[in-house]
C-alpha cells in the first residue's frame, strides 16, 4: 500500500510506456504476418493493407480483446495469494513487459520465429511461480493455454485445407471455374462477415449492451451476424461486377481471371485477420498493462476489477503507431517473398488462421496468430494446393516454444527482483 | 529482421524452372534439324557450328538442372513427389544429352547419308523432334495442373496431351521401321562400318524419341500419386 501510494504515478507511467512499447512492437512486426499474405498475393496493395489494418486491427482489440486481456490479468495468475502484497504484481507485470520486449527483440536479430504470446504467458507464469509460489498458478489454464498453441495450428490448418477442398470441388475443378467463382465467392465472404460480427455481438459489445440496459439473445445475435454477413456479401458481389476477364474459358490460363474473383474475397479475409491480430495479439500486450494499472489504482488486487478502456485504446494507438513506422517495412518486405500464395490459396489460410484466432480470442486464450497461419497455409499445402513449402520452419517454431518459455521467465524473474530492489 | 517464420515457410517453387529446362532440352533436339540439312549437303563446316551450338545448350540444361536438384531439399513439402519430380528432371536432361551423341558421332567420322535414304532420314529426324514438342506441351501443363489443385478435368486435358503424345511416338516407330527397311535394301552397297553407324544414328534418334515420350508420361506418374 505504502510503496503504491508512494511511487505510484511513475509505475503508472511505466506500465504505460512499457505496455504501449509492446504494443508498438506488436504492429511493426507481427501486423505484417497477418497482413502480407494479402499484399503478396496482389489482392490488396501495400497502403490499402495499412488502412485495413489500423481499421480492423484497433476495432478487434477494442471489440474482442477483452476476454485475453482478462485472462493475462487475472487468469494465469490466482491474484487472492497477493492481496498482502499488491506491489508484487505490479513489478510482476512490469517484468512481464519488460522481458518480452526484450526477447523479442533479441530473437527478431537472431531472425527466430518467436511469438509475442508465448513470451508474454512464459514471463507470467515465470515471475509467478519463482516470485510468489507455485501455487499462485493456475496449471490448469496455463496447461489448457499451453495445448492450444499445439490445437490452433491443427486446427487453422483444417479449417483451410477444408476451405481450399471447397474451392477445388466448387469451383477450380469445374467446367466453368470463373462463372462459378463469381457464383460461390459471396458465400465465403458472408461467412467472413457472419463470423466477425457474432464474435463482436458475444464478447465485445456485451459489455456495452450491460450499460446500456439492454441484452440480444443468441437466436437474435445469429440473425444480426447473418444480415451483416449478408451486407458484406452483397457489397463484395458488387464489387465482383467490376472484374473484366481476359480469357476465354477452356484456354491454358483461365485461372488467372479465376484469381482476380479470389482477390477480391481476400480484401474480406484480410479484414478478419486484422480484426482477429488485434483481438488476441493486442490484448497479449495490453493485459499486464491494465492488471498494473488497475491495480496501482485502486491499491488492492481484486479479482473482479474492471478493466479501464482506455487502456485497449492505448493498446490499439501503439499498435497502429507500430505499423506506420516500420511494420510496413516488414509488410513489404512480406509482400514480395510471398507471392506462391495466390488468392484462391491466400484466402482459405487466412480465413482458416482468423476463424481460429477469432474463436481463441472469444474464450480468451493467447495463441500466436502467426503459428496459427503458418499451421493454415500447411493446411492448404496439404490439399496440394501450394508448389512448395519449406518444413524446417515447423522445427524453428518448436524449438521457439521450448526456448522461448524458460526464458521469458528466466528474464521476467530477473526484472522482478530488480524492481523489488529499487522499489521496495 | 533477418527471418520471418511465414516468410521462410514459401519454399521456391521448381515448376518453372522445370519447364524451362524442358524449353532448353528441345530447343536443343530442334537443333538437329537444321544439322541434318548440313549434313546432306555435307558442309561439315556449317554441321559443326551447329554442333557446338547443341553443345552450348546441352551445357546449359545440365547447369539448370544442377540448379534445380540444389534447390529441392529434404524439407521441401511439395504436391509432387520429390523423387518422381527428379526422376522427371533427369528423364528431360536425357533428350539433350542424345541429341548431343546423335550430333557428335556423325560430325567425328564425317557421317555422310546415303542420297537413296536422305529424304527419310530427314522426315525421321523431324518426326522425333514432334515427338519430343509434344513432350514439352505435356510439361507445360505441370503449372496449370498445381493452379487447379489437381482438378480433375486438367487431369482429363493432360490425359488427352499424353495420348498424342503417343501418336507421335507410334509414328515416329513406324518410320524409324520403314527407314531401316530402305536402308537394309541398299546396305551392301555401302562400306560395313558406314552402314553400322547409320543402324547406330537411326537407333539413337528413335531413343531420344523414346526419352521425350518417357518424360511426358512421367506427369501420369505425377498424377497418379
Amino acid at each position: 500500500m505504502d510503496i503504491l501510494s508512494e511511487y505510484g504515478q511513475i509505475l503508472l507511467i511505466l506500465a504505460v510506456i512499457l505496455g504501449v512499447f509492446m504494443a508498438w512492437g506488436v504492429g511493426a512486426n507481427d501486423v505484417a504476418n497477418a497482413m502480407g499474405t494479402s499484399v503478396g498475393s496482389g489482392a490488396i496493395t501495400l497502403k490499402q493493407a495499412i488502412i485495413i489494418a489500423m481499421i480492423f486491427e484497433f476495432s478487434g482489440a477494442y471489440f474482442a480483446g477483452g476476454e485475453v486481456t482478462s485472462t493475462i490479468r487475472k487468469g494465469i495468475i490466482d491474484p487472492l495469494t497477493l492481496q498482502g502484497t499488491p506491489e508484487y504484481l505490479v513489478y510482476g507485470m512490469l517484468s512481464a513487459l519488460l522481458a518480452a520486449g526484450t526477447w523479442l527483440l533479441i530473437a527478431s536479430i537472431l531472425g527466430w520465429p518467436v511469438s509475442t504470446t508465448h513470451s508474454i504467458v512464459g514471463a507470467v507464469v515465470g515471475f509467478a511461480a519463482v516470485a510468489i509460489s507455485v501455487d499462485a498458478v493456475h496449471w490448469g489454464k496455463v496447461g489448457a493455454i499451453a495445448a492450444s498453441w499445439l490445437a490452433s495450428p491443427l486446427l487453422a490448418g483444417a479449417i483451410s485445407y477444408g476451405l481450399f477442398r471447397s474451392v477445388q470441388r466448387s469451383i477450380l475443378d469445374t467446367d466453368a471455374p470463373y462463372e462459378n467463382a463469381k457464383r460461390y465467392v459471396p458465400i465465403y465472404m458472408f461467412l467472413v462477415g457472419f463470423m466477425i460480427t457474432m464474435v463482436t455481438l458475444v464478447k465485445g459489445l456485451s459489455h456495452v449492451f450491460k450499460d446500456a440496459g439492454f441484452s440480444l439473445s443468441y437466436s437474435e445475435m445469429c440473425l444480426i451476424a447473418a444480415l451483416s454477413g449478408l451486407l458484406v456479401a452483397i457489397v463484395g458481389s458488387l464489387m465482383l461486377t467490376r472484374i473484366k476477364r481476359n480469357t476465354e474459358t477452356g484456354t491454358g490460363d483461365s485461372y488467372a481471371d479465376v484469381e482476380k474473383v479470389f482477390a477480391v474475397l481476400m480484401v474480406f479475409t484480410a479484414c478478419s485477420m486484422a480484426f482477429a491480430h488485434g483481438s488476441n495479439d493486442v490484448a497479449n500486450a495490453v493485459g499486464p498493462m491494465a492488471a498494473a494499472i488497475s491495480t496501482i489504482k485502486s491499491g488492492t488486487v481484486t479479482a473482479t476489477s474492471s478493466m479501464p478502456s482506455w487502456v485497449l485504446l492505448a493498446g490499439g494507438i501503439g499498435i497502429v503507431a507500430g505499423l506506420s513506422t516500420y511494420g510496413y517495412k516488414v509488410m513489404a518486405t512480406i509482400g514480395k517473398k510471398i507471392t506462391e500464395l495466390t488468392p484462391s490459396r491466400g484466402f482459405a489460410a487466412e480465413l482458416g488462421a482468423s476463424s481460429t484466432v477469432v474463436l481463441a480470442s472469444a474464450i480468451g486464450i493467447p495463441i500466436s496468430t502467426t503459428h496459427t497461419l503458418v499451421g493454415a497455409v500447411l493446411g492448404v499445402g496439404l490439399a496440394r494446393g501450394i508448389a512448395a513449402l519449406n518444413l524446417r520452419v515447423i522445427a524453428g517454431i518448436i524449438a521457439s516454444w521450448a526456448i522461448t518459455l524458460p526464458i521469458g521467465a528466466i528474464l521476467c524473474i530477473s526484472f522482478f527482483y530488480l524492481f523489488k530492489s529499487i522499489f521496495s | 529482421m533477418a527471418t520471418n517464420a511465414l516468410m521462410s515457410l514459401f519454399g521456391r517453387s521448381p515448376i518453372q524452372p522445370l519447364q524451362n529446362h524442358m524449353q532448353t532440352a528441345v530447343t536443343c533436339a530442334q537443333q538437329l534439324n537444321e544439322y541434318f540439312k548440313a549434313v546432306a549437303q555435307e558442309d561439315w563446316l556449317q554441321a559443326e557450328i551447329i554442333y557446338n551450338e547443341i553443345c552450348a545448350l546441352e551445357a546449359d540444361a545440365d547447369k539448370q538442372k544442377q540448379g534445380i536438384r540444389l534447390h529441392l531439399p529434404k524439407s521441401l513439402f511439395m504436391p509432387i513427389n520429390r523423387s518422381d519430380l527428379i526422376q522427371l528432371l533427369s528423364k528431360q536432361d536425357k533428350i539433350c544429352n542424345s541429341a548431343k551423341d546423335i550430333a557428335g558421332l556423325m560430325l567425328g567420322r564425317k557421317q555422310v547419308i546415303p542420297k537413296a535414304i536422305a529424304a527419310d532420314m530427314k522426315a525421321y529426324v523431324k518426326s522425333a523432334i514432334a515427338v519430343t514438342i509434344e513432350a514439352k506441351v505435356v510439361i507445360d501443363e505441370l503449372d496449370e495442373l498445381i493452379g487447379s489443385g489437381f482438378g480433375g478435368r486438367e487431369i482429363d486435358r493432360i490425359n488427352r496431351c499424353i495420348t498424342k503424345l503417343e501418336k507421335a511416338e507410334t509414328k515416329n516407330d513406324q518410320r524409324q521401321i520403314s527407314l531401316r527397311a530402305k536402308l537394309h535394301e541398299i546396305e551392301t552397297s555401302l562400306p560395313p562400318i558406314n552402314a553400322m553407324f547409320l543402324y547406330k544414328t537411326i537407333e539413337a534418334i528413335g531413343n531420344l524419341a523414346d526419352y521425350a515420350q518417357s518424360a511426358g508420361e512421367q506427369i501420369q506418374v505425377i498424377i497418379a500419386r
